[in-house]
């Protein structure tokens, strides 16, 4: 027997876990820019981190197609989603209802992901966005519902020009992606409300 | 033909899951309360599932409670402001015995507070979850029936009608008339119904520290307000927006900056005026504030008095 394919274990105790990574969630959408962790961190499969395995197997099932990126969907992480979430892994950006992109692969533009439509802006991709770091990156300023004021958050490992690219989908509002940065067990939420705003 | 039942023991499991909903309708009402926090005021579709209760009595206020609601929660469920009613007991005991909550009727201990239509006197704060139970989240639905026209309208945010609406109610009386479920504009972008709320909670939602879900059970609606998000009431520049306001204090508390419920105490025209926040009014008199219809009412153990 192969253990290398063995697929790692997933939620120990699903609904209480679940319920606390999805109060994390919500917490880091309602509140953009502030970091939240997801406790009870389960052992991540290569190529996701653990905040981000959390999450999706918090929020995806089979109503909910996953893209990940080639080398992701061909390794364990494919292999581990598909197994635990029961989700469909799709190889195109579209009719994804939700995504994971990091700086490592190739991975297509936010605008290539379902950005809703003008009757149905909920239906909208997810984007989980893995950097190698939440803090300790180019800093960006962060306004809109959810801040007061405004806040500073400087997330590294980005690929370049990514923050033009969250600045056009929070032009795009109503419609529009909505980001998740994720690092560890640590996430940070930004919807599409969110203007952004580059410190120079 | 009699068929044996067996029953449970008295130490079995009981047969649903924790906060009664199944993880996939869990996961399904999860999602959409991500995306209605990510387009405040939209009202989200999701598939409502029958409750053990009928809808209208807060199905859809009970299906987000039972979304969110864990163990590290404290919950405080409120019908017309009062922690006492028929509503509020009941919604309270379904938590109680379905998700093993922790309950209170003290504003500021809850982390999620469950509403019919208040919104609490005490502010909130950061961290609280408001719940509202809502019958009709469509704001437009009195002005347009058809769904597939009040959903192009919210796409192209067409609130025209919604003006001449509220014009025509200052042409004929002067004043607009809706005294609950007053229309709001959110983000500057979505007219939304905050549920049928009198407008003296209105401004409370406006820039509000605490996240707000509105949960529709039998329209199978959800639509939310993240903390810090601008709400504005729809008025006219030269009809500004006002609430309401009494000519006394309350009869019990003698708060004057509460909402006030007018209760009809005999049948010669008697009435008297109370806080309708049931557990603000507590505080207040446990702080030793004395309506002048609080001795009558003691005396007749309608209320406990506190003797200082």
């Amino acid at each position: 027997m192969q253990t290398e394919n063995l697929i790692a274990a997933g939620f120990t105790d699903p609904v209480f876990q679940s319920q606390a990574a999805f109060r994390a969630v919500l917490a880091a959408l309602s509140e953009p820019g502030t970091v939240q962790t997801v406790s009870g961190a389960i052992l991540p499969p290569d190529g996701l981190c653990a905040a981000t395995a959390t999450a999706l197997l918090t929020l995806a099932d089979y109503e909910t197609p996953i893209f990940l990126p080639q080398q992701l969907r061909d390794g364990p992480a494919g292999a581990w989603l598909r197994f635990h979430c029961g989700a469909a892994i799709l190889d195109a950006p579209a009719g994804a209802a939700f995504a994971v992109i990091d700086s490592a692969s190739a991975t297509p533009p936010l605008a290539a992901f379902d950005l809703g439509h003008d009757q149905f802006p909920d239906r909208s991709a997810t984007v989980l966005v893995q950097c190698t770091a939440l803090t300790g990156g180019e800093s960006v300023t962060l306004s809109g519902p959810g801040i007061a004021g405004n806040r500073s958050i400087a997330p590294q490992g980005l690929r370049p020009g990514f923050w033009a690219e969250v600045a056009a989908n929070a032009e795009l509002y109503p419609l529009g992606v909505d980001l998740i940065l994720t690092c560890g067990n640590a996430l940070i939420g930004l919807p599409r409300t969110t203007q952004i705003e580059e410190t120079a | 033909m009699n068929a044996h039942q067996t029953l449970p023991a008295d130490d079995a499991k009981p047969a649903y899951n924790y906060a009664y909903l199944d993880e996939q309708t869990k996961r399904m009402i999860r999602r959409a309360l991500l995306k209605a926090v990510a387009v405040p005021g939209y009202q989200v579709p999701f598939g409502s599932r029958e409750m053990p209760l009928a809808r209208g009595w807060g199905t859809g206020g009970i299906q987000v409670t039972a979304a969110i609601i864990g163990p590290d929660d404290t919950l405080k469920v409120i019908d017309q402001g009062a922690d006492d009613t028929t509503n509020a007991v009941s919604i309270r005991r379904f938590f109680e015995r379905t998700a093993d909550a922790r309950t209170t009727e003290a504003t500021e201990e809850a982390t999620i507070i469950q509403t019919r239509h208040r919104i609490p006197e005490a502010p909130l704060k950061a961290g609280q979850i408001m719940v509202y139970q809502v019958p009709t989240p469509e704001p437009l639905r009195r002005l347009e029936p058809r769904e597939a026209e009040t959903r192009k309208m919210h796409a192209w945010a067409e609130y025209g009608l919604m003006q001449v609406k509220l014009y025509e109610n200052i042409a004929r009386f002067g004043e607009v008339t809706t005294t609950y479920d007053y229309p709001v504009m959110v983000n500057g972008r979505y007219v939304m119904a905050p549920s049928p709320i009198p407008k003296f909670d209105n401004p409370k939602m406006h820039m509000s520290p605490a996240l707000q879900l509105f949960g529709a059970g039998r329209e199978k609606r959800i639509y939310a307000l993240p903390p810090h998000t601008s709400v504005k009431s729809l008025d006219f520049d030269d009809h500004p927006f006002r609430i309401q306001s009494w000519n006394e204090p309350c009869g019990l508390c003698g708060a004057t900056d509460s909402y006030l419920d007018e209760v009809v105490t005999d049948d010669k025209g008697g009435r008297m005026f109370v806080c309708s926040d049931s557990h603000h009014c507590e505080t207040r008199r446990e702080a030793g504030h004395r309506g002048a219809m609080l001795a009558d009412a003691s005396a007749l153990h309608l209320v406990e008095e506190v003797k200082s």
